[in-house]
C-alpha cells in the first residue's frame, strides 16, 4: 500500500520557526506615539496657543514608558505577540490626549466663570500610566511562565471575591454616584473590581481546567440540546448569585454583567457545550427581569435608555448630551479641541468614548473599535496557539473580559443597551482600570510568548535510548 | 492657526489613525496565514496526554470506519482510551504524538494508525522494537482488526467498537 506524501509530511517536518517580529512592534509603537503627539499638538493649535514645554515633556515620558515596555518584552518575552503593545499603547495615548483636551476645556470654563482652575487630570493619568508600566514590566519579569498561576487558582478565587465585596466593608468602602465600587484608603481610592476581574479570570481558568470533564457530561437531551446534570449546575448558579449580589448590594450593573458573562463564556469554551450558553442566557433573563422589577436604579436605567429625551434635564442628561456630542461629530468629527466634549458629565471616565466620538467622528470611533477588536483577536490567537489548557482558557477569559467590557460601555454610551457604569479599557481616566488592563496585556503577552516560542522537538536522540526487547 | 490648516490636521489625524489600523491588519494577515497549531479545547477530554495530530490526513474520505476507540489494555497507560475519528493517530514517546507512551521499549515515533477503506491500518514508523499484532511483527501497513492485540513496547492496545 502506498501512502500519500502529505500524510507523512507533518511527521517529518522540523519545528517551524516563527519570526519574533520585535522590530515590527517597535515601528508600530513609534507610529502610535507619533499619532498621540499629533493629537496633543492639534489640541494646542485648536486652542489657539503654542504647545507648552510641559506637553513636550509629557510626550517624551509617554514615549519613554512605551520604549521601556518594549525593552522588557525584548528581554523577557522575545516571542510575544508584536501587535498587542502598539495597539494598547495607541489606545492609552488617545485616552491621554482626550483627558488633556477635557482638562483644557475645564480650565477655559473655570476662567470664564471665575472659578478656581481645576487640577489637570492628564498628569494624574500619566502618573497612573507610569505605575501601570512598572507593573507591566514586573509581571513580565517575575512571571516567567503563566502556568505558575494555576497553582494559585483557589487563592485567586478567594482574593478576587473579597476584592469584589470590599467596597461594602465599613469605613473604607465609598459610594460614588449611587454605586458602591470604590475603596478609599489614606486619601487614595481605587476600584477593587478591576483587580478582581483578573484574579477571577485566573480562578475560572484553573477551576474549569480541573472540572470541565464533569461539566461537559450530558445526561438528558431536551429539544436537541444536551442538558448538563443537575449536580453540575452548582458553579453557574453560584456565579449567578454572586453577580446578583454585586448588583443588589453595590448597585453596580456593569461589573455584575461582566462577571456573569465572563463565567458563562469561559464555561462554554471549556466544555464546548452550547447548553451552558443557553442556560446562562436564561439565568441572565431571569436576573435582568427580576432586577428590573425589584430595584429602582435598574428600572431607571432602562426607562432612560428607552426614552432619554423625556428625562433630558435630569437622569437622561448625560446620555442625551452624549448623543448630541456624537451627532455633532458626524462622520469626520469636529476635530480634536474643536468640539464640546466637556458638556457631558464624566466626560473623561464613563463617557470618554462619546468625547472621542464627537471630536474624531464616526471615522475615529470605528478606529477605536477596530483597535479593541485587534486586541481581542490577538488574545484569542494566543489561546489558539498555546498548548496547555490553563493557558488557553486564561487567554480566552482575558480577551473576553476586554470584549465584554468594551461592548457594555460603548453600547451604553451609544444607547445600544442600557447604560452601565464601566470604564472604557485603556481610554478612561482612572488608575485602577488602567493598571488592571495593562496587567491583562502583560499576561496575554506572556501566554503568546509561550504560544509562539519555537519548540525544540527532539526527534531522533530519543530512539538511541530505546531499549531493545526480545519478544516471546 | 488658520481654519484651513486645522482642517488639514484634523483629516490628517484621522488618516494616520486608519493608516495605523491598516498597517496592523496587513501585518496580521501574514500571521494568520501561517498554519495555526490549533487544537480546539476540550477535544482531548478523554486523554489529557493526547494532543491531536497537526493535520488530518487526506486518506480518510467520509467513510464509516469500523471501531470507535483505541483502548490500552495492558501496560503503564492501562485504561487510557483514545477516541477514533477519521484522522490518523500517532503513537510514540515524542511529545507531539497522539498517544504518548512513556515506555523505554517504545520509540519516539513508533507507529501510526490511520483509517483506510473502512478499516484501521497500522504502520510501523521504523521503531526499534517493532510493532506487533498479536505475535506477528508487522513489516508493512497492516489492517488492524477490531479486538486484535497491538503490542508496542510494553503496551498492548486494542481497537474497540
Amino acid at each position: 500500500m502506498t501512502i500519500p506524501a502529505d500524510v507523512l509530511a507533518p511527521l517529518a517536518q522540523p519545528a517551524r520557526r516563527q519570526p519574533s517580529r520585535r522590530n515590527l512592534e517597535l515601528v508600530l509603537l513609534v507610529f502610535a506615539w507619533g499619532i498621540g503627539l499629533l493629537g496633543c499638538l492639534q489640541v494646542s493649535w485648536a486652542n489657539g496657543e503654542d504647545p507648552t514645554s510641559q506637553l513636550w515633556i509629557a510626550a517624551g515620558v509617554v514615549g519613554a514608558l512605551a520604549l521601556a515596555m518594549h525593552a522588557a518584552i525584548r528581554w523577557r518575552a522575545r516571542y510575544a505577540d508584536p501587535f498587542l503593545l502598539p495597539v494598547t499603547t495607541l489606545l492609552t495615548t488617545l485616552g491621554l490626549v482626550m483627558i488633556y483636551r477635557i482638562d483644557v476645556a475645564a480650565v477655559k470654563r473655570a476662567i470664564l466663570n471665575g472659578n478656581p482652575v481645576p487640577t489637570p487630570a492628564a498628569y494624574a493619568q500619566l502618573t497612573w500610566f507610569a505605575i501601570a508600566t512598572a507593573l507591566f514590566i514586573a509581571v513580565l519579569v517575575l512571571l516567567r511562565d503563566h502556568r505558575l498561576l494555576q497553582r494559585y487558582t483557589y487563592t485567586c478565587g478567594l482574593v478576587g471575591l473579597v476584592l469584589l465585596v470590599l467596597p461594602l466593608a465599613p469605613f473604607i468602602g465609598t459610594t460614588v454616584n449611587g454605586a458602591t465600587l470604590w475603596v478609599r484608603i489614606g486619601g487614595q481610592s481605587f476600584q477593587p473590581a478591576e483587580i478582581a476581574k483578573i484574579l477571577l479570570t485566573i480562578f475560572f481558568a484553573g477551576y474549569l481546567v480541573e472540572k470541565r470533564d464533569s461539566l461537559a457530561l450530558v445526561r438528558t437531551k431536551f429539544l436537541g440540546i444536551g442538558l448538563p446534570r443537575l449536580k453540575d449546575l452548582g458553579p453557574i448558579l453560584i456565579a449567578w448569585l454572586v453577580s446578583l449580589g454585586v448588583l443588589i448590594f453595590q448597585h453596580d450593573l456593569g461589573t455584575s454583567l461582566l462577571f456573569f458573562g465572563l463565567f458563562v463564556c469561559m464555561l462554554y469554551v471549556a466544555t464546548q457545550r452550547r447548553s451552558w450558553l443557553i442556560l446562562g442566557a436564561i439565568l441572565f433573563v431571569i436576573g435582568a427581569v427580576g432586577a428590573y422589577y425589584a430595584f429602582g436604579h435598574v428600572r431607571l436605567r432602562v426607562t432612560v435608555w428607552i426614552d432619554p429625551w423625556a428625562y433630558a434635564d435630569d437622569q437622561g442628561y448625560q446620555i442625551v448630551q452624549s448623543l448630541f456630542g456624537l451627532a455633532n461629530g458626524g462622520i469626520l468629527g469636529a476635530g480634536l479641541g474643536q468640539g464640546f466634549p466637556n458638556l457631558v458629565p464624566f466626560a473623561s471616565t464613563d463617557f470618554i468614548v462619546a468625547a472621542l466620538g464627537e471630536e474624531l467622528g464616526l471615522t475615529g470611533l470605528m478606529v477605536l473599535l477596530l483597535l479593541y477588536a485587534i486586541v481581542v483577536e490577538r488574545g484569542l490567537r494566543a489561546a489558539v496557539g498555546v498548548r496547555d489548557s490553563f493557558g488557553q482558557l486564561l487567554a480566552v477569559g482575558l480577551a473576553i473580559t476586554m470584549a465584554l467590557q468594551v461592548f457594555v460601555i460603548i453600547g451604553g454610551v451609544t444607547r445600544l443597551i442600557p447604560l452601565t457604569g464601566l470604564t472604557t479599557p485603556f481610554l478612561s481616566y482612572g488608575g485602577s482600570s488602567l493598571i488592571a488592563n495593562w496587567v491583562i496585556v502583560a499576561l496575554l503577552l506572556r501566554i503568546s510568548d509561550r504560544a509562539r516560542r519555537p519548540e525544540a522537538i527532539v526527534v531522533s536522540p530519543d530512539d538511541a535510548v530505546t531499549q531493545v526487547v526480545r519478544r516471546p | 492657526m488658520s481654519e484651513l490648516a486645522l482642517t488639514l490636521v484634523r483629516l490628517g489625524f484621522l488618516t494616520l489613525l486608519w493608516a495605523f489600523v491598516l498597517i496592523t491588519v496587513l501585518a496580521l494577515r501574514r500571521d494568520l496565514r501561517q498554519p495555526a497549531e490549533a487544537r480546539p479545547l476540550g477535544r482531548e477530554r478523554r486523554a489529557a496526554k493526547a494532543p491531536r495530530p497537526p493535520k488530518p490526513p487526506k486518506v480518510a474520505r467520509q467513510q464509516k470506519v469500523k471501531g470507535s476507540k483505541l483502548a490500552v489494555v495492558e501496560g503503564p497507560l492501562l485504561g487510557t482510551i483514545v477516541p477514533l475519528g477519521n484522522v490518523q493517530i500517532t503513537i510514540g514517546r515524542a511529545p507531539d504524538s497522539t498517544l504518548i507512551i512513556d515506555d523505554d521499549y517504545a520509540s519516539s515515533r513508533h507507529a501510526r494508525i490511520y483509517p483506510s477503506e473502512g478499516a484501521w491500518v497500522v504502520e510501523d514508523l521504523g521503531s526499534t522494537n517493532g510493532t506487533w499484532i498479536d505475535r506477528t511483527r508487522i513489516t508493512a501497513p497492516t489492517v488492524l482488526p477490531v479486538g486484535a492485540p497491538l503490542r508496542i513496547g510494553r503496551t498492548t492496545l486494542q481497537i474497540q467498537k
